[in-house]
C-alpha cells in the first residue's frame, strides 16, 4: 500500500495531470488542553476530561487522518466512488476534531476566569439579542435538555413577563394546570448526540443559538456562521458524572465557560 | 390534539379527537385488556397508557458483562423516562386511543416526518426488545433453522458476526444495530421507502439505525438488536464500544429469543 502510494506520488512528480500538488499529506494532531484534567472540577470531573481528550478526541484525530490518507489515494487514482464513500468518515471525524478543538478553548478553570460573564461588545450584543445573559443561558440549557424527546420544556422569555411559544415544525400543546395556563411543548427529538452552539452570523452581525447533529461543525448550518461557544451534548461528555441528569451538566458547565475566548472571537469579527 | 381554546375550563381538559369517538372501527369493549396497555375509564373519558416492563431477569443478572449499575440507570431511568414521557405525550391524541406500542411507533414515524411522540415510542419499544435480546449466560452460537439461514445469507456465522459488529461499531453517534428478517421486497411500505430494495425476499439482513429509528418502519421483522447509544455502555466500557459489542455477542445474546422471533416473522410471510 505504501509503495503504491509512493509510486503514485512519483507519477505526479513526472508531470501527469491529476490536479494534486507535490506537497505531502498534512495530518492533524491532538491539541493539548490549556489546563489540567481536574482543573474544571466540580463542574466536569477529571475522569471525564481525561477520557474525553485522550480517548474520544484522539480517536477523531486518528480516524480523520486515516480517512484523509485514503482520500488522498482515491483522488490520485481518480477512484470517485471511494472519494464519495469516504465523505461520511471525513465529516464525522473531521467534525469531531474541529468541534472538540474549539470546546477545550471554550472552557477554563474558575481561577482563570471560567464562568466570568462577558463584558464589552459581546456582553452588550447578548443583552441586545436575548435580553440578558441569564436569558441566553436559559435558552441554551433548555434546548440542550429538550433535544432528546425526554422532557417537558416550559419556557418564558425573561423580561417580557409573558409566555413565549417556541414553534417547531411538529409540536403538540397541552394544557395541564387549572391555576396557571402553562403551555408544555414537546420538541421533536431530533438528535441524541449533538452540539449546542452560540454562534455569530457574520453576514448579519447577529448572534444565534443553534444545534448541530452528531459531529457536524457549526458551519454546516450556514457558511456564514462562526462558533463563539460550543457545548458537547453527547453522552460521553457528562455521563460518568451526571448519568441521565443532563440538565445538571447543562447548568454547571456555565461555571467554567470561557467567555473571554468567545469575546475575542466576536471582537475579531465585529471590531 | 388538545386545542389552545381549552384554556377556559377549570379542570384539565383531555378528550379524544372526534375521530377517536364512535367514527372509527377500533371501538373497544371495556373489559378488553391488552397486556402492554391499560385503559381506564375516568369520568366519561378513556385514557390509555403503556407500562414499563422489567427485563426478564434481575438487574444484576447480566454481571459481570453488563453491570447492575448500568441496568439500574439504563432501564430504571432512561427506559422509564421514555415510557413516562410517551404516556404524557399521547394522552388525548389519536396515538393514545388504544393502539399497540408498535402501531404508535409506525404512526408517529409518519413517513420520516417524525411526530413528537416518535422518539419516546420507538425508544420504549427498542428497549423492551433489547432487554429481551439478552439473557444471563447468553452468547455462544445459534442453532437449527436460524443458524441455517445465517449461513445461507451471510456465508458463515463468523461472517455474520463480523458484519453485525461492524454495523454496531460504525453507527456514528447514537443508534442501534439489528439483525432483521426481510419478508417482502416492496419498494414502498406505505410508511417509508425500503432502504435495501435489491436484497432478496425472505432473507436475513444486518441494518443500523440512528437515534430512535428501528426497522419496523421499513416493515422488516427485527430479530436481534444492540443499543449503541453511549448510555448503554459508558459506565462499563467508557469509549470502548467495540469491546462492549464483543462482550454482548460473546456473553449476552439470547439466541433463543432470536429463534422465537424468526419463527413469528416467518409465519405470516407471503
Amino acid at each position: 500500500m505504501a509503495l503504491r502510494s509512493l509510486a503514485i506520488r512519483k507519477a505526479i512528480g513526472l508531470g501527469k495531470s491529476v490536479g494534486l500538488g507535490l506537497r505531502g499529506l498534512q495530518t492533524v494532531t491532538l491539541p493539548d488542553l490549556p489546563y489540567d484534567y481536574s482543573a474544571l472540577e466540580p463542574a466536569i470531573s477529571g475522569e471525564i476530561m481525561q477520557l474525553h481528550h485522550q480517548k474520544h478526541h484522539q480517536a477523531y484525530v486518528t480516524n480523520y487522518n486515516k480517512a484523509v490518507e485514503q482520500l488522498f489515494q482515491a483522488l490520485n487514482k481518480v477512484d470517485t466512488s471511494t472519494v464519495v464513500q469516504l465523505q461520511g468518515a471525513i465529516k464525522f471525524n473531521g467534525g469531531g476534531h474541529v468541534n472538540h478543538s474549539i470546546f477545550w478553548k471554550n472552557l477554563a478553570p474558575v481561577h482563570e476566569g471560567g464562568g466570568e460573564p462577558p463584558h464589552s461588545s459581546l456582553g452588550w450584543a447578548i443583552d441586545t439579542h436575548f435580553g440578558s445573559l441569564e436569558a441566553l443561558i436559559q435558552k441554551m440549557s433548555a434546548e440542550g435538555a429538550a433535544l432528546q424527546g425526554s422532557g417537558w420544556v416550559v419556557s418564558t422569555v425573561v423580561g417580557f413577563k409573558s409566555l413565549q411559544l417556541f414553534h417547531h415544525c411538529c409540536c403538540h400543546c397541552l394544557y395541564v394546570s387549572a391555576n396557571v395556563h402553562l403551555c408544555i411543548l414537546f420538541f421533536a427529538s431530533l438528535h441524541a448526540s449533538f452540539w449546542q452552539w452560540l454562534g455569530l452570523d457574520t453576514e448579519f452581525k447577529r448572534l444565534v443559538v443553534e444545534t448541530t447533529a452528531n459531529q457536524d461543525p457549526l458551519v454546516t448550518k450556514a457558511p456564514t456562521l462562526v462558533p463563539l461557544l460550543g457545548i458537547d451534548v453527547w453522552e460521553h461528555a457528562y455521563y460518568l458524572q451526571y448519568k441521565n441528569v443532563k440538565p445538571d451538566y447543562l447548568k454547571n458547565i456555565w461555571n467554567v465557560m470561557n467567555w473571554k475566548y468567545a469575546s475575542d472571537v466576536y471582537q475579531k469579527e465585529c471590531p | 390534539m388538545a386545542s389552545a381554546a381549552a384554556a377556559a375550563s377549570s379542570a384539565p381538559t383531555i378528550w379524544l379527537t372526534g375521530q377517536g369517538l364512535g367514527g372509527r372501527s377500533t371501538r373497544l369493549p371495556f373489559h378488553w385488556r391488552n397486556k402492554k396497555m391499560e385503559q381506564r375509564k375516568t369520568g366519561g373519558r378513556i385514557s390509555a397508557k403503556f407500562d414499563l416492563k422489567p427485563p426478564p431477569y434481575p438487574l444484576n443478572a447480566l454481571e459481570p458483562h453488563m453491570s447492575k449499575d448500568t441496568l439500574e440507570f439504563h432501564w430504571g431511568k432512561h427506559h422509564r423516562a421514555y415510557v413516562d414521557n410517551l404516556n404524557k405525550q399521547i394522552v388525548g391524541t389519536e396515538l393514545g386511543d388504544g393502539k399497540s406500542l408498535e402501531d404508535v411507533v409506525i404512526a408517529s414515524y409518519n413517513k420520516g416526518d417524525l411526530l413528537p411522540a416518535f422518539n419516546n415510542a420507538a425508544q420504549a419499544w427498542n428497549h423492551d426488545f433489547f432487554w429481551e435480546s439478552m439473557k444471563p449466560g447468553g452468547g455462544g452460537k445459534p442453532s437449527g433453522e436460524l443458524l441455517g439461514l445465517i449461513e445461507r445469507d451471510f456465508g458463515s456465522f463468523e461472517k455474520f458476526l463480523e458484519e453485525f459488529k461492524a454495523a454496531a461499531a460504525t453507527q456514528f453517534g447514537s443508534g442501534w444495530a439489528w439483525l432483521v428478517y426481510k419478508a417482502n421486497n416492496r419498494a414502498d411500505v406505505a410508511n417509508a421507502v425500503n432502504p435495501l430494495p435489491s436484497e432478496k425476499d425472505k432473507s436475513l439482513l444486518v441494518v443500523k439505525t440512528p437515534n430512535a429509528v428501528n426497522p419496523l418502519v421499513w416493515d422488516y421483522s427485527p430479530l436481534l438488536t444492540i443499543d449503541v447509544w453511549e448510555h448503554a455502555y459508558y459506565l462499563d466500557f467508557q469509549n470502548r464500544r467495540p469491546d462492549y459489542i464483543s462482550v454482548f455477542m460473546d456473553k449476552l445474546v439470547s439466541w433463543e429469543s432470536v429463534s422465537k422471533r424468526l419463527e413469528s416473522a416467518k409465519a405470516p410471510a407471503t
